[in-house]
């Protein structure tokens, strides 16, 4: 698999970052280097193997009902770049 | 005042409690010290006041005969952890100016047993790098060097808390390790950097890089020290769904146990190609001490080794990218308005304010599980990922503990690297296995290359057997006689 | 009845899924300790896990497995014993994570079933394909600042089910009995409060058309629909469009619409919609949730009795239509009114006077049945004099009026208003000789063979009564007089 300029636009796009034009060739050959190194792993037979999504071995702990946290709007708004009113305040999104 | 400096966290603790020492002046000799080797670049932010308000209240304690374990200890923090009301940055343009109101739960726990906060420490931007060179605030900077030589990289990512410690400008710190980032640097400015079975320290409050290989550690100077804030910072945590409610093992009694009897594993396929040949020569020698000392060492085969690293970066990209995105410029962080729309805000946010090396891994990750990938790349390094696991399961076995190298090399200088990514992540290749199987790993320091720089022994164990790996490294501590003096430690007339 | 719709080349077949986002009832949220209750001030019901901050982790909430469980058991449906939560990647003002933690290849619940009945008395099993649980996003308020939008995090984290059926609607009219009996069901179990206007629970529907035996066409997805008549106008609104477009020779693009409630369409969504790639995978801070078959056995053994298995037990005791008893059995409040008013009494007439007389009057009084001035037993008692002949059905109508109006009880109204049937003979002849008196040419013509004529003096009699003449009574004696 490889990555060239078309496929580094479409990856910042779905990352968010802005890419300049000019900058997304290098980003491709560097993106590139790494992913030929990581096509090593097509070669290990996984064939019956289950992937390992969790190394602790034990399944998901469970919280009661109770409502035991909340109620710290001026916590959760004090590093805001823009609030009004209580709200966090961004760009206006059209549907 | 240097003297103090020279305490080790156990003696200090003593001296403390002896009361032949205030953990005021303890706590204002360190601050000097950090002053005084701010070349370094060690901190990015000093918490002075705050440190001598805590080191007050340790002094009270101490007087009412109420101190904890840590009491009166100062103790630098990555920062990467959150402190309440003091700027966590991880390092990075994007979170600068945030102050978290609360408190990751590891550094709570350190704060309650009576420790004393001095600062946060410089770390590779959002834990992603081998040299510390990534950061927003330039790199940390290794206390060893070659004379007149150019500076050497402390490692990374948690170069700053590796660094201040063996600068003795912290006598404890805290790191933070996913792929070596505690292993490595601690390797390379001659200091114990241990990195616990994954699930023993909670990632709440912690800045997430890797979700299921991020663990918190200690940096200390000597094996002993590090069990003692190990101790603090392990622990359940109900807020941590990953993490694990088992007790410690008896840590004290496995560093007077000696290693006799034991197994050590030496695994055939840790042995590489272009490795410093003194790396060769002290794993020989780590060999000997160990079975002078009465253990057996037992060649072991860990097969898939080959594969940790491309294994591991998949995954740590993958959950990165996923991770980081929470960093939008929304609620907190920085923000840059450019273009108009919503989406063009965070474009341009996290454009400017994530780093290089962060954008690359995001980029990297992002591609690894979008449509028509994921199997091919993320689900395969999870299968790859059980098969390596495997691979220690099989053989903890047949032995206690293994025994490898913690780097390919010493301390490389700064700058060097930086524009050959692969290269920068041959770094990891002996740490990144312990974190893709879930096990504990600490990097002991045992001796000095020819050029005079730190060299580390890396000793792996069994997942929750920590005691086990404690007990190997007390041994290899001691026989080394590993006396790290680095020239631009504080208290020492700087070149 | 066909379902098949017709357009210029033929007839069409209307194909339609659901997806249905219910709020999960509990008090907290689904991976956070924060509170569910509407109503709180801006970012008021929000931690530091909801507000996505560095270093937070979520720890999930087991009322809401359980509530998932016993929904999937009240769909008749499969427990996954074991089940994974994945995080869906996308980003949005909304959403502080920059994902949602949802349920993507292993959900809790699996396949199971839905049956609803319709007026014309068939019945339909749909399928449910799964259900899985996942956090619901924030508010965005886009409309109170020319350029900005304002977000609230109270939403944010608050457990959802997501109950996806499987493409077997064919209607409209099917789509609507579906959420209904849905929304139902949720309520029976106390899973969901299913408020639509308050977004307790969403629809989204996918549809397509087909010639009747061709393969599935594309479909379209509408989003969002918060009220049974915005979806089935939804409905009709995109098959017709679909229909026009194929059959003017365009094709149909499988987009996301949104429905215009004031013009009744539906249009494409404006933003530029990337194809969707979620990068799903399995959230490394989750580990796999795990339940145990007696776990979910204790949870079976707990369950009310479900909608359907009263309703079958009402046709089958109490003989009633299975749509009646669809209605009746709607909502547990309905059904438990019925039970209370119908107890020992004529079952039939009992679902006869609510289904029609109550709820006519409570719908145009805009009340629910909470909100009855007519209680159960209330009903019952009118009922009761109907049967015993006190008054006549005729009667019982205005009288239930009354008793609407006022909240009193039949007896007293029947008392004061002298409203009492009269049953009594000798007053009844007395009416009748009266009507016969008074017409007699309509007497001959009657006895000579007009037949129809009957209802006249039926009709005299009881208004010389002033309705209160016991109608049975009344026609039984004038047949025997008239001969």
């Amino acid at each position: 698999m490889s990555v060239d300029n078309n496929t580094v636009k479409k990856i910042a796009r779905l990352a968010r970052i802005h890419v300049d034009e000019d900058r997304r060739d290098a980003l491709a050959g560097e993106l590139n280097a790494i992913l030929s190194w990581i096509e090593e792993l097509e070669t290990v037979d996984t064939d019956n193997v289950e992937p390992l999504a969790s190394v602790t071995g034990h399944s998901l702990p469970i919280r009661d009902d109770v409502v035991s946290d909340g109620n710290k709007q001026e916590q959760v708004i004090a590093n805001a770049p823009e609030t009004t009113s209580g709200f966090f305040v961004v760009p206006k999104v059209v549907e | 005042m240097s003297d103090l400096l020279q305490l080790s966290a156990v003696d200090a603790r003593a001296a403390l409690d002896a009361k032949e020492i205030t953990a005021t002046e303890l706590t204002q000799s360190y601050l000097d010290a950090a002053v005084q080797t701010e070349a370094l670049n060690n901190y990015v932010q000093l918490t002075h006041d705050k440190a001598l308000e805590m080191a007050a209240a340790s002094d009270a304690r101490l007087r009412a005969g109420t101190a904890g374990p840590l009491e009166g200890i100062p103790v630098g923090v990555k920062d990467l952890f959150c402190t309440e009301g003091v700027e966590t940055t991880a390092c990075s343009a994007i979170l600068k100016g945030f102050v978290p109101p609360y408190e990751s739960t590891v550094t709570s726990k350190l704060w309650a047993d009576g420790a004393v906060m001095l600062g946060k420490l410089n770390c590779d931007e959002f834990a992603m790098g081998s040299a510390n060179e990534t950061s927003v605030f330039g790199p940390a900077v290794n206390p060893w060097s070659q004379s007149d030589g150019p500076d050497l990289a402390a490692g990374g990512s948690s170069g700053g808390s590796a660094s201040a410690v063996a600068a003795q400008s912290a006598l404890l710190a805290t790191g933070t390790d996913t792929g070596g980032s505690i292993r490595q640097p601690a390797a390379f400015c001659g200091v114990v950097g241990m990195k616990p079975t994954y699930g023993r320290c909670s990632r709440w409050g912690i800045v997430a890089f890797a979700s299921s290989l991020d663990q918190a550690g200690p940096f200390a100077r000597t094996v002993a020290d590090s069990a003692l804030m190990f101790s603090s910072m392990a622990g359940f945590d109900a807020k941590d769904s990953t993490s694990t409610n088992s007790p410690l093992p008896d840590l004290a009694s496995a560093m007077a146990a000696g290693v006799k009897g034991m197994k050590i594993g030496i695994p055939v396929e840790y042995q590489r190609d272009g490795m410093d040949p003194a790396i060769t020569k002290l794993w020989e020698q780590g060999q000997a001490w160990l079975t002078d000392a009465g253990a057996e060492m037992v060649p072991i085969s860990l097969p898939h080794t080959a594969y940790a690293l491309p294994c591991y970066y998949i995954i740590a990209p993958a959950e990165a990218s996923s991770n980081l995105a929470r960093y939008d410029g929304v609620r907190y962080g920085q923000r840059i308005e450019e273009g108009g729309t919503l989406d063009d805000m965070y474009e341009a946010s996290r454009a400017a304010g994530f780093g290089e090396e962060v954008q690359r891994r995001i980029m990297i990750g992002t591609y690894a599980l979008s449509a028509g990938y994921y199997d091919a790349y993320y689900l395969k390094a999870q299968k790859v990922r059980r098969l390596i696991r495997n691979d220690f399961d099989a053989a903890f076995a047949g032995v206690d503990a293994i025994l490898t190298p913690a780097t390919p090399s010493a301390a490389f200088p700064l700058g060097v690297k930086q524009d050959d990514p692969i290269t920068m992540f041959l770094n990891d290749v002996f740490t990144v296995p312990a974190n893709l199987a879930g096990i504990p790993g600490m990097s002991v320091p045992a001796g000095l290359s020819s050029d005079g720089l730190p060299l580390g022994l890396q000793v792996l164990a069994g997942a929750f057997y920590e005691d086990k790996m404690y007990q190997v490294a007390k041994v290899i501590e001691t026989q080394s006689g590993f006396s790290g003096a680095p020239q631009r430690a504080a208290g020492r007339a700087h070149s | 009845m066909s379902n098949l719709v017709q357009g210029q080349t033929g007839e069409w077949e209307v194909v339609i899924g659901m997806e249905v986002h219910a709020q999960v009832t509990s008090h907290s949220k689904l991976f956070s300790g924060s509170s569910t209750a509407f109503g709180a001030g801006p970012n008021q019901n929000v931690s530091l896990v909801d507000a996505a901050m560095p270093g937070m982790l979520p720890v999930i909430n087991g009322a809401c497995v359980r509530q998932a469980i016993k929904t999937g058991l009240g769909l008749k449906a499969e427990i996954n014993l074991t089940s994974v939560f994945d995080r869906k990647n996308y980003f949005y003002a909304d959403l502080p994570q920059g994902y949602q933690i949802s349920q993507f290849k292993h959900p809790i619940v699996g396949e199971g079933v839905l049956t609803i009945e319709l007026s014309d008395g068939s019945s339909h099993a749909i399928g449910i394909e799964r259900l899985h649980l996942e956090q619901d996003a924030g508010k965005s308020l886009h409309d109170q600042h020319p350029s900005k939008s304002y977000i609230d995090l109270n939403r944010s984290g608050v457990a959802l089910m997501e109950i996806v059926s499987k493409p077997d609607l064919r209607s409209a009219e099917q789509a609507g009995a579906y959420i209904k009996k849905l929304r139902s069901i949720l309520r029976y179990l106390g899973t969901c409060d299913g408020n639509m206007e308050e977004g307790s629970l969403r629809a989204d529907v996918n549809v397509s058309v087909r010639k009747p035996g061709a393969p599935l066409g594309t479909r379209t997805e509408t989003k969002n629909l918060n009220s049974v008549r915005f979806i089935m106008q939804t409905i009709d609104a995109e098959v017709e469009r679909q229909i026009e477009v194929i059959e003017d020779g365009g094709e149909i693009f499988q987009e996301t619409r949104l429905f215009d409630t004031s013009t009744g369409m539906t249009r494409a969504m404006r933003s530029k919609e990337d194809a969707h790639d979620y990068r799903y995978f399995p959230d490394p801070d989750l580990l796999p949730l795990s339940v145990t078959q007696d776990y979910v056995d204790e949870i079976a053994a707990e369950l009310p009795e479900l909608p359907d298995d009263i309703r079958m037990r009402m046709v089958d005791e109490y003989g009633l239509s299975s749509y009646d008893a669809g209605v009746l059995t709607e909502e547990r409040e309905t059904a438990l009114f019925y039970e209370t008013a119908s107890a020992g009494r004529d079952r039939k007439i009992v679902a006869n006077w609510m289904s029609v007389e109550l709820f006519g009057a409570l719908n145009k009084a805009g009340k629910i049945l909470a909100e009855s001035p007519v209680s159960p037993a209330a009903l019952g008692e009118l009922v009761d004099l109907i049967t015993q002949g006190t008054i006549s059905g005729r009667i019982a109508k205005d009288v239930f009026a009354e008793m609407f109006e006022t909240g009193e009880a039949a007896a007293s109204i029947i008392e004061s208003k002298g409203l009492k049937q009269v049953s009594d003979t000798g007053a009844i002849e007395a009416l009748i000789d009266k009507v016969i008196a008074e017409n007699q040419d309509k007497v001959d013509e009657y006895r000579g063979g007009k037949d129809k004529l009957f209802g006249f003096f039926v009709g005299q009699t009881m208004k010389l009564s002033g309705g209160q003449a016991n109608p049975g009574m009344v026609n039984q004696m004038l047949k025997d007089k008239l001969k």
